[in-house]
């Protein structure tokens, strides 16, 4: 464009519209139909610099109308007679104000001014957090939380939370066995700050090897999660956070005891060295000697038990260069002796002097984590883990020998920035597992190695009001799995104020290691038998499920206190399953899927603020869960097709020195359970088809003295309901019918408890 | 061959020195209130070609930003957020404009701020 300045002066009168138009096409290329102000901005020192001053603002007072100087300092500025300031301002330099009283030509000197009026420094303190709305169906737990039931380990920590079902896995050993949309834990992928952490060899007691006062916060992600974190999530996902060395308090220490003489003792003591480094040293022991059997039945009603827990972790952070890092090392032992009650194992370990079982297991787990953000990008950052861990079991139960040693290795790298602006992000990446599988299984000697290498690409898009998704993809390398594409979407649509309609779906793979995952079996006259020979994992094909979900979320506020409701459901569909089929008493057999298998599951959830500082959060569950056995399609059995939860909690308001008493009540009410078919044995050790519907109430009240300490007491099992006769055939352990694994109560009744938190920060 | 080298020296001396930085940071005053603003803002700010991230802090009204100043400037920032209704130091938004922001959002209204507080 030519230099010169068209200084074309256009009045308005009809008449001239037409000269107008033609000029138009004549002279396409200067601006004529718009009246405008346009100049050049001079610095004051340098005035005969013809290179004008570039970045200034120009605009009318008072107006939406506002320029910037180009790289010549020059500006053109629309012009409305309304219009008559003109401001022109530049860091740096004192603003100036004209007086405009027609579109033309100006050409104007600022002067430097040692005020700085506009300083470009992004502020230091920390921003207030944005509002997180996930588009995946992800249930927050925090400390607070966690504390509603005090006791004791991971595996303990969902009394509380509708999302997750607690079992009860055999009458041995009474673990906890958590259930999310009807399928066991196997389905869900359980990870510890994102890495897989009960897994393998781990599935069985794994949730029992973190301590409570360790986790600083759990996320339940329902439906397909992230494909970030794997291929191996069906049904959902676990994430737990650790305390770290940083925020923890300086000085930790937890008692617990329970009068069926369990006795836990929890330490924390955290230092920081300096300004970067802080390290933490969490120690955790637990132990029972005490022998219960209520029930008379000669087994042991909660086993023997000795536990000790070592985590020391190493927290680096340096904010200013953008770095973050994590280094653990845990080491466990826990032993356990369960049986009957006069089982001495020096003497009648290996004999028919009477039954019992010792599960002795020894793990190492290390892992590294490190962290950069760009210091420029916040929105850019390069994330790097790995982890090695060594998980050894060795165990019987009575006759039968079942021993694991599994090691593994698991790493990842993920790159997270956006497109564009951060509406639009993306995460990509690699990960790298592998897995050593050596197992005894009796006189069976079973051996194995797992390795997958995976590439994944996340993207995401919000619109920051009514819509984000969420989709993933990741492909897969794995020697026993193939190459597989796994597909996961989440979507979120809020239409109105205080609403949310979630909608995902999503495919999981996983590996089923038969023996670790139904370890319960083994205590047990059954026969093991797997019927498929041709897959390569025991035979048998690996799992391969498809899941599916809708929910939706909507606030409410009724007089003047808020609550919510949430509706969802979810059917997860399996193209293979390893069908662990028991409806056959004196065996248990493992298959490849012959039909169809599928577990829908509906809750219906209300949280509200029944009155001050009362809150009440009540839920209830809808399951169908069936599989095509050997005999036909059946509901699966012990799992409650009809489930009612409520929880009541009480804080009274924090007095001046932080004192405050809380009080907790929760309800679990379970409809009847399809029990395994036993109808082909003996009148006395055959079972009815169903068991009675039940409920449990735990309550707890905590009294909180100050920040530092505070005593708590509670009861589990208030009303004392117990399964009559929970083991079958309990007078003949060594007889063909002996069976602990169908369990569908408590074993044991009321079990009442208290212990102290003492902090020092 | 030195003085070729000193001249593409001296072109890129000149390049930097007018360089118009990818990932500029970029922080002012927008006025608001309450969530509603900080999304309305942050939202406008983004939808600006060139604005890569947008954080408006409510207690401080900064609104930080980073763009790339080859597609854009702070005063077309400015323009977009005094056309959803949210002043700024330099532009002031419209009455059509600041009327359609939410009755919680009215910041030139000094009782509306006051329930904030």
């Amino acid at each position: 464009m030519p230099e010169f300045v068209c200084t074309l002066k256009v009045t308005q009168p009809k008449t001239v519209k037409i000269i107008q138009v033609v000029l138009l096409f004549l002279l396409p290329l200067s601006s004529f139909a718009q009246d405008e102000v346009k100049g050049k901005v001079l610095e004051a020192n340098k005035p005969t610099n013809s290179a004008g001053l570039q970045g200034a603002n120009v605009y009318w007072m008072n107006s939406q109308i506002g320029t910037i100087t180009n790289k010549d300092g020059a500006f053109r500025i629309p012009y409305e007679k309304t219009y008559s300031k003109l401001i022109i301002s530049y860091v740096g330099f004192s603003s100036d104000t004209l007086t405009i009283n027609g579109p033309g030509v100006i050409t104007h000197i600022l002067q430097p001014s040692n005020e700085l009026d506009e300083v470009e420094v992004v502020k230091k303190r920390d921003a207030i957090q944005k509002t997180f709305l996930s588009t995946q169906n992800v249930v927050n737990i925090n400390s607070a939380e966690l504390l509603k039931a005090a006791c004791c380990n991971l595996s303990e920590s969902f009394e509380t939370n509708p999302a997750i079902d607690v079992n009860f896995s055999d009458a041995l050993t009474g673990t906890k066995q958590i259930r999310m949309l009807g399928l066991t834990s196997p389905y869900l992928l359980i990870t510890q700050e994102n890495i897989p952490m009960v897994r393998g060899a781990s599935q069985t007691y794994g949730l029992t090897f973190t301590p409570g006062t360790w986790v600083e916060s759990i996320q339940i992600t329902k439906g397909a999660g992230s494909v970030i974190n794997g291929y191996e999530s069906i049904s959902g996902q676990i994430n737990t956070e650790l305390v770290k060395p940083l925020s923890d308090a300086a000085l930790f220490v937890n008692g617990y005891a329970n009068r069926n003489g369990r006795y836990e003792m929890n330490a924390h003591v955290n230092r920081k060295l300096n300004e970067k480094w802080s390290t933490g040293l969490y120690v955790h022991g637990n132990r029972r000697d005490e022998k219960v059997d209520n029930n008379d039945d000669g087994f042991l009603d909660v086993p023997l038990a000795n536990q000790i827990n070592i985590l020391n972790r190493w927290q680096f952070q340096d904010t200013e260069k953008g770095w973050v890092s994590f280094f653990n090392v845990r080491f466990l032992n826990d032993e356990k002796q369960v049986g009957q009650s006069n089982f001495d194992p020096d003497t009648d370990r290996f004999t028919t002097n009477s039954w019992g079982s010792e599960i002795d297991t020894k793990r190492f787990d290390t892992s590294l984590k490190l962290g950069y953000v760009f210091p420029q990008l916040p929105f850019q950052s390069v994330g790097f883990q790995a982890s090695y861990s060594n998980h050894k079991q060795e165990s019987y139960y009575g006759f039968n020998r079942y021993d694991i040693d599994h090691q593994s290795i698991y790493s990842n790298l993920i790159f997270n920035s956006i497109i564009g602006n951060t509406q639009t992000k993306f995460k990509t990446g690699f990960n790298f597992a592998y897995d050593g599988y050596e197992e005894l299984v009796n006189t069976q000697f079973y051996e194995r190695t797992d390795r997958s290498l995976g590439a994944f690409f996340e993207f995401s898009y919000d619109d920051l009001e009514k819509l984000s998704l969420t989709a993933g993809l990741r492909v897969d390398t794995h020697n026993r799995l193939g190459n597989f594409v796994t597909p996961r979407l989440h979507l979120r649509y809020a239409p109105w104020e205080r609403s949310s309609f979630r909608a995902s779906f999503g495919r999981g793979r996983r590996a089923a290691n038969i023996f670790a995952e139904n370890q319960q079996f083994f205590a047990s006259s059954r026969q093991l038998r797997i019927l498929d020979t041709a897959g390569s994992i025991y035979g048998l094909d690996p799992e391969d499920a498809w899941n599916f979900g809708f929910s939706i979320l909507q606030g409410f506020s009724i007089a003047e206190r808020t609550g919510n409701i949430t509706v969802d459901f979810y059917r997860t569909s399996f193209v293979n399953q390893v069908v662990v089929d028991w409806e056959n008493p004196l065996e248990i057999t493992f298959s490849n899927l012959d039909g169809k298998s599928y577990a829908n599951s509906f809750q219906l959830e209300v949280n509200y603020e029944l009155l001050k500082n009362l809150d009440l959060r009540t839920a209830y569950k809808y399951y169908d869960v069936e599989t095509d056995y050997q005999t036909g399609l059946l509901q699966k059995p012990l799992q409650a097709k009809n489930r009612f939860f409520v929880n009541l909690g009480y804080e009274t308001d924090l007095n001046d020195r932080g004192a405050q008493w809380k009080f907790d009540y929760t309800l679990h009410t379970l409809g009847e359970q399809r029990l395994p078919n036993t109808a082909s044995n003996p009148d006395e050790f055959r079972l009815t088809e169903f068991a009675e519907p039940y409920s449990l109430m735990n309550a707890q009240i905590t009294r909180v003295f100050s920040t530092q300490l505070e005593l708590y007491a509670g009861v589990e099992n208030l009303t004392n309901f117990t399964q009559s006769n929970p083991i079958v055939s309990a007078n003949d352990p060594f007889g063909p019918y002996f069976d602990t694994s169908i369990v569908f109560a408590p074993v044991i009744g009321s079990m009442y408890y208290a212990g102290f938190r003492f902090r020092l920060n | 061959m030195k003085k070729f080298f000193l001249g593409i020296m001296l072109v890129g001396i000149c390049v930097l020195g007018n360089a118009q930085e990818k990932n500029k940071k970029v922080t002012f005053e927008v006025d608001g209130i309450c969530e509603m603003c900080k999304i309305r803002i942050e939202k406008a700010a983004l939808g600006v070609t060139g604005v890569k991230y947008a954080l408006w802090d409510i207690p401080s009204h900064k609104l930080s930003l980073i763009i790339d100043e080859r597609k854009t400037n702070t005063m077309q920032i400015k323009t977009a957020l005094v056309a959803v209704g949210h002043d700024t130091k330099e532009l002031k938004a419209s009455k059509e404009a600041y009327d359609k922001v939410d009755a919680c959002c009215k910041y030139r209204d000094s009782t509306v701020v006051e329930k904030h507080h």
